[in-house]
């Protein structure tokens, strides 16, 4: 022999499952990065036993803030794919609101390097719709796309002018690039720190209403229709919102939209507590939003699942309502939690869960549907949906050591995450499998 | 409940388990509160003595933290804990640490490390009383924060009604009016929990950017848009303050606009039962929310308030300080 043979690894007793159902229990070989198949036995570098876990492959998020430059007391590349990988996502797309904005092709090429070092989750980077973020001037679309990015977005900072919200569409449209939206009306939406309703009247916090987010989804839409640009509308929260989606969609508006593991399972009820922990952009609407949610992703209406992972230092979140930050940490505890509390319910089928942590995001971006075949990328993740365990935020990878689901018992926690064959994560004997 | 010699004596009130603090008054029960206006009696009798002071709290410390500025709430918080012997340490911070960006429990941190038993916390955003509840041992007693929750301020408006309404029977049936801007305020949140929880009906009367409809929800609570309507068969009747600001942010046209149809008047009050109050809770825009000379009429127990918010606050302070052993 004499070229060395690619590392060959098997993952024994694999319960195979996908979007498209399941496939069985069996031996998955695994080599040089690429799915070789299945049973095929012979020599093997690396040796995995899945038995009773479902081995599936690892997610997309379409949207997780990992804040690197600028806010690495928060979290960074390394901290932040560490908590993907623990979460089983493969891929992220990280957001560009960091200081400095990602609106320099020199910053996106940066990332994407540092983080093919690292070996964890894949990186794919979002650049800024407006440089700085500051609303008026359009980025180098096509040099940040040349530098790597795959998508355009001031996420954390809605587009307030319609006409830049335009001409961004339409030069994202010539390029291929998918734009995403924060889509709220900051001038209906006011210092709102909660959802405006029974609840902020009664706690006397500022509320936010459902439709300025309503409002804002229609403009978007409606430039999407306009300029036929592909528009991702990023964390819908709001019965209203997602009817305004319904509909744009059913008139042809090339629009997907996400929904986020926290307003798919809390709702503004959980202000009683006064904990800015809970404090998140769009806020946690009431109870029949958060149903309309579940019966939206159920119908096929939502695209895909985006965390909005968003991590803050404790000491930020130990502020007052109203002067802590926007955003909660989720991303490792995203699947447990949706298949804990909607699939093993019997509320949807395992299927409808995976879809929209696989090939629906993977359709919003144009990429291909990641699948179990052979010669696919070997980026597969195994969850144990036997053994339950509590929520542990002091165990986290992500720098943001806490969560609203503190002490929740969880099934589905993933157990190892590799990323082109390489492990991206395993959890040890003692963390909570 | 007796005097004795320059003591007090009070029985120790029956209490729920989470009435170590006041932080609202959803957490209170009937009972408690009747209890709390039997022993703020026994302070009021205090005040009105040459020596207008007990040793009721000596030993004990009182904290006052002023996140935002109220000289009269904690000028009348420290003549309540002082009158009963007890020490203060004032904390303001609006000049402090947290313009320094230490978060707010590194802060209650640092004055919990000097041990004082209370804390009285006034803040401008809703929750701060309770989040620091997670981080202290001490008792916590919430002098305002946002536009959550001012239950002093309600607990000394029910007394002054209590025992200057002519021919008090109870609040079963009484009917309170407050009139202004609701949303903003945490006195009318206050009272809307107070005044029902005892029986009394209230209704809510301001123009709809100031009148949240969600209120409507609430058991025993009307709104309306008309003054004349509020009045109607009051006992009693509110005024809110108008924050000058509210004309920005497109909540009201105009001062002149807001005092022509929600300005409290002796000519509105005609609509209200015969010896009803006039009550505001200060600080007020005479000739604004109010009518000067209604403000200062017969019917007017404004000072009365004042007076009555140190007897109220003695007897938090001595409830929650004393009461619970």
């Amino acid at each position: 022999m004499s070229t060395p043979r690619a590392a060959r690894t098997v993952i024994r007793r694999a319960h195979l499952v996908d979007a498209r159902g399941d496939h069985g229990v069996a031996d998955l070989y695994l080599v040089g990065g690429t799915i070789e198949g299945i049973g095929l036995g012979g020599a093997v570098d690396m040796e995995f036993d899945a038995a009773g876990a479902l081995v599936t492959p690892a997610f997309l998020d379409l949207h997780a803030h990992l804040r690197e430059p600028g806010g690495e007391m928060k979290e960074d590349l390394a901290s932040g794919l560490a908590a993907a990988a623990a979460g089983g996502y493969g891929t992220v797309v990280s957001m560009a609101n960091t200081d400095p904005v990602v609106d320099d092709p020199a910053i996106v090429a940066a990332l994407v390097a540092k983080a093919e070092r690292l070996g964890l989750a894949r990186l794919r980077p979002a650049a800024a719709l407006s440089v700085g973020l500051a609303g008026r001037q359009l980025a180098d679309y096509a040099a940040l796309q040349r530098a790597g990015a795959v998508m355009i977005t001031d996420d954390g900072i809605p587009v307030v002018d319609s006409h830049l919200m335009r001409r961004a569409c339409e030069y994202a449209a010539e390029l291929g690039l998918v734009v995403q939206t924060h889509s709220e009306d900051p001038s209906l939406r006011q210092e709102g720190v909660m959802h405006e309703g029974s609840v902020s009247q009664r706690l006397g916090l500022p509320g936010n209403p459902a439709e300025a987010e309503a409002i804002m989804i229609f403009r978007d839409c409606e430039i999407a229709r306009m300029t036929g640009a592909r528009v991702h509308i990023a964390h819908v929260s709001s019965e209203r919102g997602m009817r305004v989606i319904e509909w744009c969609k059913a008139q042809g508006a090339p629009v997907t939209c996400e929904v986020t593991p926290h307003h798919l399972t809390l709702d503004h009820g959980v202000w009683e507590r006064f904990d800015p922990i809970f404090k998140v952009a769009p806020p946690l609407r009431a109870p029949a939003d958060v149903a309309y949610l579940i019966d939206a992703v159920a119908r096929g209406v939502v695209d895909a699942i985006g965390t909005d992972h968003a991590p803050h230092t404790r000491a930020e979140k130990d502020a007052d309502v109203q002067s802590a930050p926007f955003g909660l940490p989720n991303i490792e505890v995203a699947f447990p939690l949706l298949y804990t509390r909607l699939v093993a319910t019997g509320t949807l089928p395992l299927a409808t869960l995976l879809e929209l942590l696989q090939g629906g995001p993977a359709r919003v971006m144009g990429w291909r549907e990641p699948t179990l075949e052979v010669g696919e990328p070997a980026d597969v993740t195994v969850l144990d949906v036997e053994r339950a365990a509590p929520v542990d935020a002091e165990r986290f990878a992500s720098k943001a050591r806490f969560s609203p689901w503190e002490g929740e018992v969880l099934r589905g926690w993933p157990t190892l995450t590799l990323v082109a064959g390489q492990v991206a994560f395993r959890r040890v004997a003692s963390s909570p499998t | 409940m007796t005097l004795v010699g320059t003591t007090v004596q009070v029985a120790a009130a029956p209490r729920g388990p989470r009435a170590r603090h006041l932080l609202d008054l959803r957490d209170w029960s009937a009972s408690e509160i009747h209890a709390l206006f039997d022993t703020t009696d026994v302070m009021a009798q205090v005040m009105e003595r040459t020596i207008k002071k007990v040793p009721a709290l000596q030993g004990f410390t009182v904290g006052t933290l002023f996140f935002e500025n109220s000289t009269r709430t904690r000028l009348s918080f420290e003549r309540a804990a002082r009158a009963q012997s007890a020490d203060v340490i004032s904390f303001a911070a609006g000049a402090s640490s947290l313009s320094k960006g230490e978060s707010l429990r590194d802060t209650l941190l640092t004055i919990d490390a000097m041990q004082a038993d209370l804390y009285v916390v006034r803040h401008a955003a809703a929750g701060a009383a309770h989040q620091l509840t997670n981080w202290t041992n001490a008792a916590v007693v919430n002098a305002g924060d946002g536009r959550r929750a001012h239950p002093t301020q309600a607990l000394l408006d029910a007394y002054t009604f209590k025992t200057r309404f002519e021919g008090f029977t109870g609040f079963e049936g009484a009917r309170l009016a407050i009139v202004g801007d609701v949303l903003h305020s945490r006195v009318a949140r206050s009272n809307v929990e107070l005044w029902t929880k005892l029986g009394a009906d209230v209704v809510l009367c301001g123009p709809r950017t100031l009148l949240p409809s969600e209120f409507a929800e609430h058991p025993n609570v009307t709104l309306t848009h008309r003054v004349e309507e509020a009045t109607e068969g009051a006992h009693a009747v509110m005024a809110l303050r108008l924050q000058r600001e509210r004309m920005h942010g497109a909540l009201l046209p105009s001062l002149a606009e807001y005092r022509s149809r929600y300005q409290v008047t002796r000519a509105s009050m005609r609509h209200a039962r015969p010896g009803a109050l006039v009550m505001h809770p200060g600080p007020m825009n005479r000739d604004v929310e109010i009518e000067g000379a209604l403000a200062d009429g017969p019917s007017s127990v404004i000072q009365a308030q004042v007076a009555n918010g140190v007897p109220v606050r003695m007897a938090v302070l001595y409830t929650l300080l004393v009461g619970k052993r």
